[in-house]
């Protein structure tokens, strides 16, 4: 029931996602954040499997670092989004990754992109891209609302109307969302939507 | 003794490694580098030997960072020590990775040294030639450490160290100069060191400033040769007050 959807706007990239961790029927917790800050300019969303999930996005993250030191200059997003899909497909047919990426970035010279990477290792760029049971409805949402060049205001207010839609169409709802936004000033969290808080129950 | 350990790493008759010590001759064939730590900056300077007309300068960079906190001079085999620091560099992206921790400046001195001691164990292998002088801040407490490596793989932490060519004038210069320095004083002292036994000017020597918020800074020809004009000054001044008093009876 996992929930990832981006889209680009004037200048910038949104990638939102669900903040639940669960196992079978149990809720772990609300506050998990998927949105991996993959260097300065980068944003790489990701669902699948928890620890796959874990595991191959702070590797990425490392290599990403690892190829800045080695040259001095960081990755592309389209570099990053190539590399990432390389992992993925080398592991496919051995030991295959479960986890499906939307990797957003700001280039200096070719401005945001989104990169919509899945389990089998397909790279697609897109201008908006959604992964789990609640892209049947954020993508829906998204084709009908979306325009190029949108503000910051017109495309938090189109991702807001995404979360709507998932919180009253999918069965299981993820109560709590994460909204982050990479722009020429880097990449960083832009906000929370919450609907289950985690208050401190006094001791007894 | 016969001339059998002279070509791999094995012991002579009387104890010494011979390819060690040759290796510890091509250091000091190598170009000058010094290191100095001060309370709240380090710095590395190394001698840039004078670049030919038609090369590109900037593809000869010869202090490199190793992570954000970490950064590498290093004196003799330079196609050596482009081995050393990639493999550095991998391992403070894995020690990263696996204990969500970046690198102590202590653990990665003690990963270079343990590779460069293993190639002195190892068949059909030569040491590294080089000795490298590692600075960095610990990534909690903040505390600036200096290290250096040699190929034996060897490491110890220094107040302020040199290595390479004419070391021992610059560490004799050092050890009867050193006092704890913080921010610009640190780079001067770095500066005078390395004018002992290199010819004075801004692009003659690479110099570059560690600080715990900032991180690893390569200075401009324009403020070394700035650096060294106050330096002088200083030296002029110092020598003109020699001469000075006597006269004054």
């Amino acid at each position: 029931m996992e929930c990832v959807f981006g889209l680009v706007g004037k200048d910038f990239a949104l990638v939102v996602a669900d903040t639940s961790a669960v196992h079978s029927i149990l809720v772990h917790k609300s506050n998990e954040d998927k949105i991996m800050l993959l260097d300065s300019h980068k944003l790489m969303g990701a669902s699948g499997e928890a620890g796959d999930r874990v595991q191959f996005t702070e590797y990425i993250q490392k290599n990403v670092a690892l190829y800045q030191f080695r040259n001095g200059i960081p990755l592309t997003t389209a570099a990053a989004a190539n590399f990432t899909r390389g992992e993925l497909a080398t592991a496919l047919r051995k030991n295959p990754y479960s986890v499906n990426i939307l990797l957003a970035g700001y280039d200096k010279e070719t401005g945001p992109s989104l990169y919509y990477i899945d389990y089998i290792a397909s790279v697609h760029k897109v201008d908006k891209g959604a992964f789990g049971y609640g892209s049947y409805f954020s993508l829906a949402m998204m084709d009908r609302h979306y325009r190029s060049n949108m503000s910051v205001e017109e495309a938090v207010d189109l991702a807001d109307k995404c979360i709507v839609e998932i919180r009253s169409r999918l069965v299981v709802a993820p109560p709590n969302f994460v909204i982050k936004i990479v722009d020429k000033d880097g990449a960083r969290e832009y906000g929370w939507r919450e609907t289950i808080k985690d208050t401190q129950v006094p001791a007894a | 003794m016969a001339r059998y350990d002279r070509a791999i790493t094995v012991f002579s008759p009387d104890g010494h490694l011979f390819q060690v010590e040759y290796a510890l001759e091509a250091v000091r064939k190598g170009n000058a580098a010094v290191g100095v730590r001060g309370t709240d900056t380090i710095v590395l300077g190394v001698e840039k030997k004078s670049t030919a007309k038609l090369q590109d300068s900037r593809s000869v960079r010869k202090i490199v960072s190793l992570d954000d906190h970490i950064a590498l001079a290093c004196a003799g085999l330079k196609a050596d020590a482009r081995v050393l620091i990639n493999r550095a560099r991998i391992e403070c992206q894995s020690h990263r990775l696996t204990v969500e921790d970046p690198v102590t400046v202590e653990y990665i001195t003690r990963y270079i040294a343990g590779l460069q001691q293993k190639y002195t164990q190892s068949g059909g292998v030569r040491p590294f030639g080089l000795s490298t002088l590692i600075v960095g801040f610990d990534p909690y407490t903040g505390v600036p450490s200096l290290y250096q490596t040699d190929p034996s793989g060897t490491f110890s932490a220094w107040k302020a160290n040199a290595t390479g060519r004419n070391s021992n004038s610059m560490r004799e210069f050092l050890e009867k100069n050193y006092k704890e320095t913080s921010g610009q004083e640190t780079v001067k002292l770095a500066i005078r060191a390395l004018l002992e036994v290199v010819e004075s000017g801004g692009k003659n020597i690479e110099v570059a400033v560690m600080t715990k918020d900032h991180g690893l800074r390569q200075l401009e020809e324009a403020e070394i040769d700035a650096i060294v004009a106050e330096i002088e000054a200083e030296k002029a001044a110092a020598e003109a007050a020699k001469k000075g008093p006597p006269k004054e009876t």
